[in-house]
């Protein structure tokens, strides 16, 4: 076989691996954790802090608790280990479909991520993003709306009134909120001019983070050349901040976060679309939800935050050095994890809007102004030239 | 009935927003949870033998038993009096009222060589079973004798069911002796 084409079929599926197992699936597990850990910081309460190692089971004195961090792990042997439970009134091919639906396209949607620059390896670089394509955006949203046939079918296949209602709420809420999810994002790329992920994070290292443009091709805020040229950039910050706060929190109705847990909603609805689930199918839910949330953040660090980057022109001197690359990918692992403490922050503060509120917002409010942003943005950037 | 309109309140822009208001709440939540870290919320003033992390107790490590109030509903037990006389007669009142029927009393004559033959009963087996017992205190409401009383204990534990079960002895043992009760069975003076 041509060595060029062996060479990518081997780091690519190095690459799924690491980026999959080693990256995404701990930060899952331990997002979890920082669910339930800063949930009962905000409210008063201690949360998980007893799971560590058990040294009591093998005669010890005392175990060590780890404050807690090995809580997930206790919950995924627990989610393995208990009985997985099929009523007998359900849809079976589509309640056993219904899991995967959900959880496989978050986990697609890593592929097109760009988690650093890029490294050396054998004398070639190699870019550290899975598909290197010049359609991210657009793949995203193609794969992510799929995974509301996941939910639509296991409200369906349970045979069971709530679960029901969860399944249609989310089915309404999804649809609408893709569009304002792809409109907003609109002005993004028009600012850029392309689709592909890896090159906006770059030009967002040359020319500053389209939310924090401090620096430029000029230089960054501390010298004088780039007070005269940043003007342009901080009039798009106008219409490209309005996108953020579109973007957000669509991709809070996408993922069914709260304050848009509709679909889930258990003051009203049980538990949703999962009521009937148990052990490892619900545990699959779950994961789904939270692999949404962090591929959520880290298309909003990547196409609003720079990315891997670390700005104010320091990414040329990181990517030359010897393991930059990996350096890049830590600074992006950090942006992430900071934007899922957000989601989760939000989360307990904000209480769940009613459905008819979230109709509201969606077709009424972000609809017409994700529209009349990109006519903005269109204005300014025929303006500036 | 007359209609009474109600006046929707007039909301200013800020409050249409929405926004100006969400972030008003992350900002009360963080701060909140800064101070919870710091171990400065109200709850976290280490009344009730807080953990520091809001009012939360850590368990086998910090307990209150030392802020029990009197009137704290623990186990069941039964008291004997000053001059070591068991005070349960066996009238099975307890037996009947308790709700989920924890209480089994298997009653016995006493002797008439006992000195205190003048009450006639006494419990043979007393059993509260501690897996049905709800706390409630009906039985320390209803006996005639101040026999039973719900004491401080709280931590029942048992790896069996049988083990969960209280019988006379354990109760007694539980119960000890309770001082300044009225004395009917006493001889007048
Ligand atoms: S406390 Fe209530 S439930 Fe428990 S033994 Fe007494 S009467 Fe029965
Ligand atoms: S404990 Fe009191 S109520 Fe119960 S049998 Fe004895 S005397 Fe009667």
């Amino acid at each position: 076989m041509d060595p060029a084409i062996l060479f990518l079929i081997l780091t690519t599926a190095v690459k799924i691996v690491v980026f999959t197992f080693v990256f995404t699936l701990p930060i899952i597990a331990y997002s979890t954790y920082a669910e339930r850990r800063v949930s009962s910081i905000i409210q008063d309460r201690v949360g998980p802090n007893r799971v560590g190692i058990p040294l009591t089971l093998f005669g010890a004195k005392k175990d060590i608790p780890f404050a807690g961090l090995l809580q997930p792990l206790a919950d995924g042997l627990k989610a393995f280990l208990k009985e997985d439970l099929v009523p007998a009134h359900v849809r079976k091919f589509f309640f056993w479909i219904a899991p995967a639906l959900t959880a496989a396209p978050a986990f697609l949607c890593i592929c097109i991520i760009p988690f650093g620059s890029s490294i050396t390896v054998f004398d070639q670089p190699v870019k550290l993003v899975i598909a290197d394509i010049d359609a991210g955006p657009l793949f995203v949203f193609a794969i992510a709306s799929l995974s509301v046939y996941g939910i639509t079918f296991a409200g369906w296949a349970s045979n069971n009134k709530y679960s029901f209602l969860g399944g249609v709420r989310s089915c309404a809420q999804m649809i609408s909120y893709e569009i304002s999810l792809g409109l907003s994002l609109i002005p993004v790329l028009m600012v850029f001019g392309q689709l592909n992920l890896s090159d906006i994070v770059h030009s967002q290292a040359d020319n500053g983070w389209t939310l924090l443009p401090l620096w430029n091709e000029h230089g960054s805020v501390f010298d004088a050349a780039y007070w005269q040229n940043c003007k342009e950039q901080w009039l798009l910050m106008i219409p490209l901040t309005i996108s953020f706060i579109i973007f957000t929190t669509s991709i809070f109705a996408e993922t069914n976060r709260m304050p848009f847990d509709l679909p889930e909603c258990e003051t009203e609805l049980v538990g949703g679309y999962h009521t009937e689930y148990s052990s490892m199918k619900f545990a699959l839910f779950f994961l789904g939800e939270y692999a949404a949330m962090i591929v959520g953040s880290a298309i909003i660090v990547t196409l609003f935050f720079g990315g891997w980057s670390l700005g104010f022109g320091l990414d040329t001197a990181i990517s030359n050095m010897a393991l930059g690359g990996l350096l890049h990918i830590l600074i992006f692992l950090t942006k992430v994890i900071a934007f899922v403490i957000f989601f989760i922050w939000v989360r307990w503060t904000v209480p769940r809007f009613r459905y008819d509120q979230l109709m509201k917002l969606g077709w009424v409010v972000f609809f017409e102004l994700a529209l009349v942003n990109i006519f903005i943005t269109a204005g300014i950037i025929m303006l500036l030239n | 009935m007359a209609i009474i309109k109600i006046k929707r309140p007039q909301l200013t822009i800020a409050e249409k927003l929405y926004l100006p208001a969400v972030i008003k709440g992350l900002s009360i939540t963080l701060g909140h949870a800064i101070r919870a870290v710091l171990g400065k919320t109200p709850g976290a003033k280490r009344n009730f033998n807080s953990s520091g992390m809001g009012i939360t107790m850590q368990y086998p490590e910090t307990k209150w038993d030392d802020q029990l109030p009197d009137y704290y509903r623990g186990v069941p037990a039964l008291v004997t009096d000053e001059k070591g006389r068991e005070r349960c007669v066996s009238c099975q009142l307890c037996e009947f009222i308790c709700p989920p029927k924890a209480i089994a009393i298997i009653p016995t004559e006493i002797e008439s060589d006992d000195p205190w033959a003048k009450v006639e009963k006494r419990p043979q087996e007393f059993d509260i079973d501690m897996t049905r017992c709800i706390y409630c205190g009906m039985c320390e409401e209803v006996c005639p004798e101040q026999a039973i009383y719900l004491r401080q204990d709280y931590a029942m534990t048992g790896l069996s069911r049988a083990e969960m079960v209280n019988d006379k002895e354990r109760l007694y043992e539980i119960g000890g002796v309770r001082e300044g009760l009225v004395n009917k069975w006493n001889d007048i003076k």
